[in-house]
């Protein structure tokens, strides 16, 4: 169970949480005993040392090419390496969305020895640290952790913000990916993602015998952990929008299925008793309903599956392969990729199948789409020309934008607050595929670590 | 080498050797493994067995890029399969249908099932009775062969008859 109280302004301490319900797992399955995060990360507001101010430092992350925001995140204060190490998982956060350039330590003229007391400014603004991150962690009485940050404007000297968070030891990167969200949405003004994770195939060994095993990790490659063992090959994992759960396609008992898998548990079951192979599936935006294709010899139709009736419906007919279907976010449609026009093009339709139109028009065919979480664009895979790009467009199929191009690029999934794509990219050669991000604008790429060879990622939605 | 060059020089060998090279990097299962077992001295395959199939009829056929159609040299591999099924009623099979890596997962799984159907539906067309006809699709998750230009694609473009029943 996770919980996180959402509340900015107020504290809960105390009684509340010896209220809350404390989950030890006794996992049957020890591997899925660490995934159970034992959050309960409380915010409370600090007391501004200045008024509060309107954020002065900004940034128009919508200008493509953005110069990087020079700041500075200082070394937490606290008795041991934990403050050190919340600070690098903030600055790496913040510098890896190439919206911010968080400048070396070295630079540092000023050594913050208490959070509490306003910094000298002058000292940031000499080295042009714009925006100043100092903070605190220490240990409660009871065991917890507390961690205490301020945001600074360091050219207005006002402070953008305060809050201090009480929280289990083991959670504290999550605390820092709380705060580099803080920052992010302060100085961006949109919703940040840095306190998610990915759930992605982990691949093994050579090419013509691939072990496949499902991997989860937070965004920023910490924390992995292997949801299967590696015995039969699964493909094409997604996030639960609403709890912690996961659907997948194995070959488990040799007949290629969609599955559901309980993250906390380790559960698993078979999604609806179709008569035939049932892959690409993904979830609806209330978390109630899978859909998927089911293949039917030659052919492939999309359905969908109500998670609590167990009542299946069918959405397309056609003597065509139709598949990757993804849902708006409002719910309202679906867009799917379908050959019925020869090559594989993409469609939207109804969510109860109506109104079936193509939207791709451009050279080459166009598969793999996902709905963007603002419902603004649709990102996909094209193959054109032999080259396979990562591109978005627009719902009514304008405003075409590739984003990435080469050998093979693959499988887009968006960050929560769809600003990011990740996606995965197979070189030519021996080598196996690599999971990378890019922005939005097409900037700002970057390799996702992973021990092995890792495809298919899926970006969760923001923890809770 | 010697001896390669001796096989070579017979067309009818040749064959087998094309057979051997694919067969040598593909699921285990199907392997076979040693000279007297490849059958080279015009003998090891167990009449009805998988090595029997796969050196005396063919195992597989192969598929043009983003097509299911049946090609004519294919169509003579799995009329030879036809006969061999009549040949041993007991047995059945399971048709893998996979597709070559330049495409993307989920459709290349659908495009590996069509291959399968297509090979299915042919060998039905044939008389094999369609409940001893199985298949299953692999996409693009199962190369046989490994490396990025079409003389490896075209060899993943494929269906491949397994034999499943326990027979005599």
């Amino acid at each position: 169970m996770l919980w996180l109280t959402s509340t900015r302004h107020s504290c809960f301490e105390g009684n509340s949480l010896s209220t809350m319900p404390t989950t030890i797992h006794r996992s049957p399955i020890a591997e899925f005993s660490n995934l159970i995060l034992r959050a309960l990360v409380f915010i409370c507001g600090l007391a501004a040392l200045a008024a509060p101010a309107h954020a002065l430092v900004e940034i128009d992350i919508n200008k493509g090419n953005v110069e990087p925001l020079p700041m500075a995140v200082t070394d937490f204060v606290s008795q041991d390496d934990l403050g050190p190490q919340i600070s690098a998982v903030i600055a790496e956060d913040l510098r890896r969305s190439g919206l911010f350039s968080p400048i070396q330590k070295a630079a540092f003229i000023q050594k913050i020895s208490n959070p509490d007391v306003a910094p000298r400014f002058e000292d940031w603004r000499v080295i042009n640290a714009q925006a100043l991150v100092v903070g605190r962690v220490s240990k409660e009485a009871d065991g917890r952790l507390r961690a205490e940050f301020r945001l600074w404007d360091t050219f207005a000297g006002e402070q953008l913000i305060g809050q201090q968070f009480f929280t289990q030891p083991e959670n504290w990167r999550r605390v820092a990916h709380i705060i580099a969200d803080a920052i992010y949405e302060e100085l961006t003004g949109e919703r940040g993602y840095f306190d998610t994770r990915v759930v992605f195939v982990s691949e093994t060994g050579p090419r013509n015998e691939r072990q496949k095993q499902l991997a989860i990790m937070d965004q920023d490659g910490a924390n992995l952990r292997y949801l299967t063992q590696g015995n039969d090959l699964v493909l094409t994992p997604r996030f639960s929008p609403s709890r912690q759960e996961v659907t997948y396609m194995s070959f488990a008992d040799g007949e290629p299925r969609v599955y559901l898998l309980q993250l906390e548990t380790g559960q698993r079951e078979i999604v609806g008793n179709f008569p035939g192979m049932t892959f690409s599936p993904r979830f609806s935006p209330d978390g109630q309903k899978v859909i998927m294709s089911l293949q039917q010899g030659g052919n492939a139709n999309i359905y969908t599956m109500d998670l609590r009736t167990r009542a299946t419906t069918r959405l397309t007919d056609t003597a065509a392969i139709d598949t990757s279907p993804s849902y708006s976010p409002d719910g309202n449609r679906i867009v799917f990729e379908s050959d019925r026009g020869g090559r594989q093009q993409l469609y939207v339709m109804n969510e109860d199948g109506g109104n079936q139109q193509r939207i791709s028009f451009g050279d080459g065919s166009y598969s793999t789409p996902v709905w963007s979480p603002r419902g603004d664009l649709i990102a996909f895979t094209k193959q054109s020309g032999g080259k396979f790009s990562i591109g978005v467009m627009r719902p009514d199929g304008s405003g075409e934008r590739i984003l990435t191009t080469g050998f093979h690029n693959e499988g887009p999934t968006w960050s929560p607050n769809g600003r990011v794509i990740m996606f995965f990219r197979q070189p030519a050669g021996a080598a196996g595929p690599q999971l990378y991000s890019i922005d939005l604008t097409g900037y700002n790429e970057q390799r996702v670590e992973t021990p092995s060879y890792g495809s298919d990622p899926a970006w969760s939605p923001l923890l809770k | 080498m010697k001896l390669m060059m001796s096989i070579a020089r017979n067309p009818a060998v040749l064959g087998l050797v094309a057979v051997l090279a694919l067969a040598g990097c593909s699921s285990k299962r199907t392997l076979p493994n040693s000279p007297g077992e490849l059958g080279l001295g015009g003998s090891g395959a167990v009449p009805g067995s998988q090595q029997d199939l796969t050196l005396n009829v063919g195992d597989r056929i192969f598929f043009d890029t983003d097509s299911a159609a049946i090609r004519p040299d294919s169509a003579t591999t799995l009329d030879r399969q036809a006969a061999w099924l009549k040949k041993y009623p007991d047995k059945s099979v399971t048709i893998e249908g996979h597709a070559d890596e330049r495409g993307t997962r989920e459709y290349n799984l659908a495009l590996g099932a069509r291959r399968a159907a297509a090979t299915r539906s042919y060998l039905i067309s044939k008389g094999i009775s369609s409940n001893r006809i199985k298949t299953i699709s692999y996409g693009k998750e199962r190369p046989v062969a490994v490396c990025d230009d079409i003389s490896c694609w075209s060899q993943n473009r494929r269906a491949v008859t397994v034999v499943t029943g326990v027979g005599s």
